[in-house]
């Protein structure tokens, strides 16, 4: 096998896994970097983001509002300590994409311009009108090809991390283009690959976003936390699932039942204004309210028969043509786009018809605020990690802001602790490598079933909507575990119908699904014991939250019987636990 | 009741095998299905192994390019429905090497991007990190904005005369992103992507066919790009002629 030696290697080069790379060579430019990642960097689903990037930068805005929005709209299950770093440092890091040539939108002053996102206090949220992942992914990209230290792999799938020694000292990785396994050594690894949301079947993730990194990091004996968490974003298009951002909300665009109201006012979250008025939309409040809550008002309204029946199931309307056509294009031009071209709808004439989608998954690789996993020697930064700043329910921008904050801490941690380490282990690495090798021809060389890699990624996704959507029970989740037990087996046989080297993607699909089967268990066993509700955790049979009992993470631990749960308590700091209060209400919160 | 379907025509190759040719498959019609759509539809249930580069499927990764009916396109953003009643042939883009059946070499291109120092070259280096942003004017936004929203997604290198016959030529996608940052008010970088710029295989080579603005699916008009970088490019070269003290390294 091809072995290759870096200092430090990363895999997933999107928004972290690039911003990790630069902050490995401003931390020593002496170190050499392998980026490593199974697409191009510039196809990482960072490209996807669209409403913007949350830091704290214009004069009525302050720090405790950030934290505050962000520990509120995790339903205090976020660490306070990481959301205090996390709000602290995000404004330097935003302004550093500045000076790297993100071309944000201005106000005609020239300065940055902001906007407002759910569950805001007030307005802080930079965008690139509605392409800002797709901006901050390429200037990130753009920026690193000046850096000869960075080495790329790009297609190239990383099947196991190699421990020897008690540390993670690298990692297999198929090479696509020929078939060709490559042993990468390193002193430190970080996982930047993405999170998981294709374990379920309808979401605005792309193919790629199959949870990698985590069935990785979980299989070297990491843990993944608080994977219960899996945020349903409320405005998807029907059918495809495609994202409609939330600064179409944030720039005034309301939600409508079959009866033409704004039925968000019966669900806690304040009173509308009109449309016209000038204080309209207000931050934290109607359809600037949290995603958990908007998406689970939704439920609430198909039980009631408000929704419309479309082809592709339920929606509401997202009715954005007050806004006119001059904001519309100047704003959110790619959801006018977006909406033309994959549901045949003007937003300028007709409202979008949207319903929840499957978009964020707050659980990932159980790190510290250094990025750092329990396991010596492996970090994980970005979505598939979980510091956790995210809690129960993510903040609208705040996923973008932490790709670059914790892909920067964890590159700098990572550098600062590989520099002169000695290594050991070899012989154990090449053991590890050649049972590796024979693993993956041993699937090569599996006997014809009937049976389909495709057929039991479906029969996954549809599980975990069934037991594991937006509402829970003990029922539901109880069934869920068992049938993905089931597909476990099911995936140990199946059998490949490609037998080329080159570009053999059947042979990728069917990796990534043996992963997602693993990230799938740690979801819906985790999501299975913990009997409250809190942010997207909505358990019919437990509805209230449990601070006495739940006010902790949830570990998961990969047993060959499937996942150990375990707890750890959650960071407060000057934060204490709260009612989560959205609407005009919220007005004297906040000021902790 | 027998489901509407339309048929595909697949360029195979496999370099370890037979020489290429078309497999056609049969898949089910949809009004709202795109071709990258009946392509999964044949890997999922009929034949795992056809080969191919996806991932978003809402037109802002670049992955999908191929050849439909022998015009370059975002599969996910072509619809069946616009090529009743079929075949609807897919091939891989041309001027690219074919790896595998719809996937190909994007070596050329990666190192094209490369080339043409695809960052910002900053006017003063003081250390110690950025504090303050800079102040950058919606006008002068909009400057090089149009050129910033380009995916790499290879469109207008296949729909490019010049690519086909020249394969040095750096290309439309490469070149607009060079003219992005030198448009962009926080760059100094334009000396330094001059040799790259204006070599023989640089912006002379094109022949304004356009091509290349034609097939965007972004709307980035790298000809106009092009265009004018040669109209800025002549003025440098008289000034470096005129006045060759002011260049800088």
């Amino acid at each position: 096998m091809n072995e290759v030696r870096h200092d430090i290697i990363i895999i997933g080069a999107g928004g972290a896994g690039l911003r990790a790379a630069m902050a490995v060579v401003e931390t020593n430019p002496d170190l050499s970097v392998g980026l490593v990642s199974k697409v191009y960097p510039m196809r990482s689903h960072t490209v996807a983001a669209e409403g913007g990037m949350a830091a704290v930068i214009k004069p009525n805005d302050d720090r405790q509002h950030h934290i505050y929005d962000t520990i509120s709209g995790s339903d205090w299950l976020a660490d306070q300590d990481a959301v205090e770093l996390f709000v602290d440092e995000a404004p330097r890091e935003l302004i550093q994409l500045e000076h790297w040539g993100c071309p944000w939108s201005r106000e005609d002053s020239g300065q940055v311009a902001v906007r407002p996102f759910g569950g805001m206090q007030i307005e802080r949220t930079w965008y690139a009108a509605d392409k800002t992942g797709f901006h901050v992914l390429h200037t990130l990209f753009q920026t690193s090809l000046q850096f000869s230290q960075i080495r790329r792999y790009d297609e190239f799938f990383v099947t196991k991390l190699l421990v020897a020694d008690g540390r993670c000292q690298g990692c297999v990785a198929l090479e696509l283009r020929t078939g060709e396994l490559h042993v990468l050594r390193a002193a430190a690894v970080i996982v930047c690959t993405g999170g998981f949301g294709r374990i379920f079947p309808f979401t605005t993730n792309g193919a790629i976003k199959t949870g990698d990194g985590l069935a990785l990091a979980y299989r070297a004996g990491a843990a993944l936390e608080d994977m219960e968490f899996v945020q349903y974003h409320p405005t998807g298009l029907p059918g495809t699932g495609i994202l409609i951002t939330e600064a179409s909300r944030g720039e005034g665009g309301i939600l409508l039942n079959t009866e033409g109201r704004r039925y968000l006012q019966d669900y806690d979250l304040g009173a509308p204004l009109d449309i016209h008025d000038p204080r309209h939309p207000q931050n934290r409040s109607m359809e600037l309210g949290p995603r958990d809550r908007l998406s689970q008002a939704f439920m609430h309204e198909q039980a009631a028969g408000r929704t419309f029946q479309g082809k592709f199931g339920d929606y509401v309307e997202l009715d954005v043509r007050h806004l006119g056509e001059e904001r519309i294009e100047s704003r959110i031009p790619f959801v006018r786009e977006l909406a033309l071209n994959y549901a045949g709808i003007d937003p300028i004439v007709e409202p979008i018809p949207v319903r929840p989608v499957v978009h964020y998954t707050m659980g990932g690789i159980d790190t510290d605020v250094h990025g750092a996993t329990a396991l010596p020697g492996l970090y994980a930064a970005g979505e598939c990690a979980c510091v956790s700043i995210n809690g129960a329910n993510r903040l609208g921008s705040n996923s973008l802001t932490e790709l670059v904050v914790f892909g920067a801490r964890a590159g700098r941690h990572a550098a600062a602790a590989a520099a002169g380490l000695e290594l050991g282990g070899g012989a154990e690495i090449d053991r590890q490598a050649a049972a590796e090798r024979e693993r993956l021809a041993a699937w090569r060389a599996r006997p014809t079933v009937d049976d389909r890699v495709a057929s039991i990624r479906d029969d996954m996704t549809t599980a975990m909507e069934a037991g594991a959507g937006i509402f829970r029970d003990e029922a539901s989740l109880a069934a869920c575990c068992g049938t993905l037990r089931g597909l476990r087996a099911r995936a140990d046989r199946v059998h490949l119908h490609d037998d080329s080297p080159v570009y053999n993607t059947e042979l990728v699909s069917a990796l990534e699904l043996d992963g997602m089967i693993d990230v799938a268990e740690a979801v819906a066993h985790a999501a299975r014991q913990r009997t409250e509700s809190r942010g997207s955790h909505q358990r019919t049979d437990f509805a209230a939250r449990d601070d006495a009992n739940f006010l902790t993470h949830s570990l998961a631990y990969r047993t060959d019987d499937g996942p150990r749960i375990a707890y750890k308590d959650v960071v407060i700091t000057h934060w204490p636990p709260a009612a989560r209060v959205y609407g005009a209400a919220n007005d004297a919160d906040g000021q902790a | 009741m027998s489901e509407k379907t339309i048929q595909l025509e697949v360029f195979r190759y496999r370099p370890d095998a037979d020489g290429p040719g078309f497999q056609t498959y049969d898949v089910p019609f949809h009004d709202d299905w795109v071709v990258l759509d009946a392509l999964n539809y044949v890997k999922d249930y009929v034949d795992g192994t056809l080969s191919y580069r996806w991932s978003c499927r809402m037109g802002v990764c670049g992955s999908c390019g191929m050849e439909v009916n022998g015009e370059p396109k975002l599969t996910c953003a072509a619809f069946l429905r616009d090529y009743l009643p079929g075949p609807v042939r897919v091939e891989p883009l041309t001027n690219f090497p074919v790896e595998r059946d719809l996937v190909v070499n994007m070596d050329g291109f990666m190192s094209k991007l490369d080339s043409v120092s695809p960052y910002i070259v900053p006017k003063d280096e003081a250390g110690g990190g950025p504090s303050a942003e800079h102040l950058q004017t919606p006008a002068q936004l909009d400057r090089y904005k149009q050129f910033s929203m380009c995916i790499n997604c290879m469109l207008c290198y296949a729909a490019c005369p010049v690519v086909g016959r020249v394969d040095e030529f750096i290309g439309p996608a490469a070149l607009a992103l060079a003219q992005r940052y030198n448009l962009d008010s926080r760059d100094d970088g334009r000396e330094r992507r001059y040799d790259v710029m204006f070599q023989d295989e640089g912006v002379w080579e094109c022949t304004y066919v356009g091509e290349c603005s034609e097939v965007c699916p972004k709307h980035v008009d790298p000809a106009g790009a092009i265009q004018q970088a040669k109209l800025s490019g002549a003025l440098d070269y008289y000034k470096r002629m005129l006045t060759p003290w002011a260049r800088r390294s």
